[in-house]
């Protein structure tokens, strides 16, 4: 299909950056502006009066990504929400400052909250079918974020919203365009709302726990998409979640959450090999007592591949040839799909 | 091996499928689910199915507790071919209580109407066990899954889900089946409740009964099964000794999945890897 072809090579243009309005604008960014500062941030809960977050600091730079580790209930959505405007009714900020791109929130109208999401700071949580419209085509509901946010008229953001949608690595974009979201998985309802929220070009993405419903395959794809993006455009992440592991894939600094206090802060390699606090050794612990690490030989990590490709080794061989009756405790059986 | 040649003697498989396929709907909605799929358990063997949401691993469990109709090929439970079964056979299979299950949410393979005791002595009371005999099996099992016999008399509902789980595998095992199948069996559960519900199944591989164990879940798998099974778009891909479909995968599917697993060590290389992989399944 004609169609196809031209999709793909939008994502080819898209991948090496030749086609400016494929990927979201990326804006000449000085490499040291801080495009989200949190500082210190406390969190009450003005109903049960009480403190729910006890001072939350880091910086992001255009690029850099930070993660934030905890159970539900440490505090991580509602600093998330803090930086969003979006907290929940009864909660405030207490006390620090959160600046987006050098402007401090405190005294932000709503007009200008709404200029800010979208374009400067943007967010996809857990579950995308409930952000999406179950009546309406994906593409329409993407067109119309870019239409408000940035402006563009009917066809061009149609237009637009097809090489968003190609951006998120959607296979095939015109087609997902015009899909309603009940026809769509998981985890292409997750890029769909990515493509929003990276609509306007936004300096700052928060993926709050984006990945947990997702089968593992589809979990690591988009946590794939989020680093590419990182990449190819400096957008920032902030990336929340639950799993230790799923933080260290994407974050250059993670920070432990419990209870609303940060007990571990620091670069990932520092917190994953020389972590602390006993809550992180916990829950380093736990991930070693049901990952899949512990089935994994010592050396397999590097040679695995290695050994697929080339077939090293007697046993491997055998394999190869079929699995004969002669080899039973290896007798694997293989179903090519190449 | 045909399953005609293993039929001699005792060395019997547990359950035999071969070249199982399952459809749903007909005509233009006619949707393959399973395609021609094969898998033996042998006595006594705890056997993997590893799969993602549509791989076919809920209808594979389902058809061969006959709960989906079988397309195509056989299913051999002890040796019976069970895939073209009336329901009255059915019946007669299950009250012989050979195949048991557990499923994701023990809700669903406990009544909630029975207290624990009558759970667990039911299927023993329906093949002529008497109760008082019952009674003192449903105890001894209790006690195998670590549970305390001071819930017998409470409600599916008054129990918190790990405890639940567990009668659920209690309940399974009362009535001494060859073979039980649990479809993501802790995959509702928190971590702690996980870790405990595989031990106890770990337990169980020493008791003789064979074990099916469907997940998603490729780290939960690992740890007690004997052999695991690659179940991608209707087929099985992969099928090997545990420790070599996890070490040394050979599908394109499997080492995506094993890639895939979150891991506290380092990242960068794996993300080339995988995108190799995918594309690799696209073709």
């Amino acid at each position: 299909m004609t169609t196809t072809q031209a999709d793909r090579d939008l994502v080819a243009a898209t991948d090496v950056g030749d086609s400016p309005t494929a990927t979201p604008t990326p804006r000449p960014l000085p490499a040291d502006e801080v495009v989200l500062a949190v500082r210190d941030v406390r969190i009450r809960d003005n109903v049960g009066d009480r403190e729910i977050v006890h001072g939350v600091t880091f910086e992001l730079r255009p690029g850099q990504a930070v993660g934030i580790v905890g159970e539900s209930g440490s505090g991580k959505t509602l600093t998330c929400r803090a930086a969003l405007g979006i907290l929940p009714e009864h909660f405030t900020v207490s006390g620090g400052t959160i600046e987006i791109a050098g402007e401090d929130i405190a005294g932000l109208t709503p007009a200008r909250w709404t200029a800010l999401r979208g374009s400067t700071i943007s967010a996809v949580f857990q579950d995308p079918g409930s952000y999406l419209n179950p009546s309406l085509r994906v593409g329409a509901q993407i067109a119309e974020v870019v239409r408000v946010k940035a402006g563009l008229r009917r066809r061009a953001a149609r237009a637009r919203a097809v090489e968003l949608l190609a951006a998120v690595r959607l296979r095939d974009p015109e087609l997902v365009y015009g899909q309603y979201p009940h026809e769509l998985s998981g985890g292409m309802l997750q890029r769909v709302l990515i493509a929003a929220a990276i609509a306007a070009g936004p300096r700052v993405l928060i993926a709050d726990e984006a990945t947990t419903a997702l089968d593992v395959t589809v979990q690591a794809e988009v946590l794939d998409l989020l680093a590419d993006l990182r990449e190819r455009t400096g957008l920032a992440l902030v990336v929340v979640s639950h799993d230790l592991a799923v933080v260290a894939q994407v974050c250059d600094e993670v920070l432990v959450l419990r209870d609303g206090e940060v007990v571990e802060q620091g670069p990932t390699e520092q917190v994953l090999y020389q972590p602390r606090h006993a809550y992180t050794r916990m829950l380093i612990d736990e991930h070693e007592q049901y990952g899949l690490e512990r089935f994994l030989d010592a050396d397999a990590d590097a040679d695995a591949d290695a050994d697929a490709d080339a077939g090293t080794g007697a046993e491997a061989d055998a394999d190869a040839d079929g699995g004969r009756a002669g080899a039973p405790a290896r007798d694997r059986e293989f179903d090519g799909v190449r | 091996m045909s399953a005609d040649d293993q039929q001699r003697a005792g060395d019997r498989p547990i359950l035999a499928v071969e070249d199982l396929a399952v459809h749903y709907g007909a005509g233009r909605r006619r949707q393959s689910v399973l395609d021609g799929v094969s898998l033996s358990v042998a006595r006594g063997e705890t056997v993997g199915i590893i799969g993602e949401t549509g791989s076919g691993k809920s209808t594979f469990a389902r058809t061969v507790l006959g709960l989906v109709r079988a397309g195509r090929g056989r299913i051999l439970i002890d040796g019976e071919d069970v895939a073209r079964h009336k329901p009255r056979q059915w019946q007669a299979l299950r009250r012989r209580g050979v195949v048991q299950y557990v499923f994701q949410d023990p809700l669903r393979s406990l009544d909630p109407d029975l207290t624990i005791e009558d759970s667990l002595v039911e299927p023993l009371l329906v093949r002529g066990m008497r109760r008082p005999e019952a009674v003192e099996r449903a105890r001894a099992y209790l006690g195998r899954v670590r549970l305390d016999e001071d819930l017998l008399p409470r409600l599916p509902g008054e129990l918190s889900g790990g405890q639940r789980q567990r009668v659920a595998v209690a309940r399974a095992l009362v009535a001494e089946p060859g073979l039980i199948i649990l479809d993501e069996p802790v995959s509702a559960l928190d971590s702690a409740n996980r870790v405990g519900v595989l031990e106890i199944l770990k337990g169980l591989r020493d008791s003789g009964v064979a074990l099916l164990f469907i997940s998603h879940d490729l780290g939960s798998v690992a740890g007690i099964a004997d052999r695991i099974a690659v179940l991608y778009q209707g087929r099985f891909v992969e099928v090997g000794a545990a420790r070599d479909v996890v070490n040394t995968p050979r599908h394109p599917y499997t080492r995506l999945l094993v890639g895939s697993a979150p891991t506290l060590r380092s990242a960068a290389a794996a993300r080339a890897r995988r995108e190799e992989l995918r594309a690799l399944l696209r073709t």
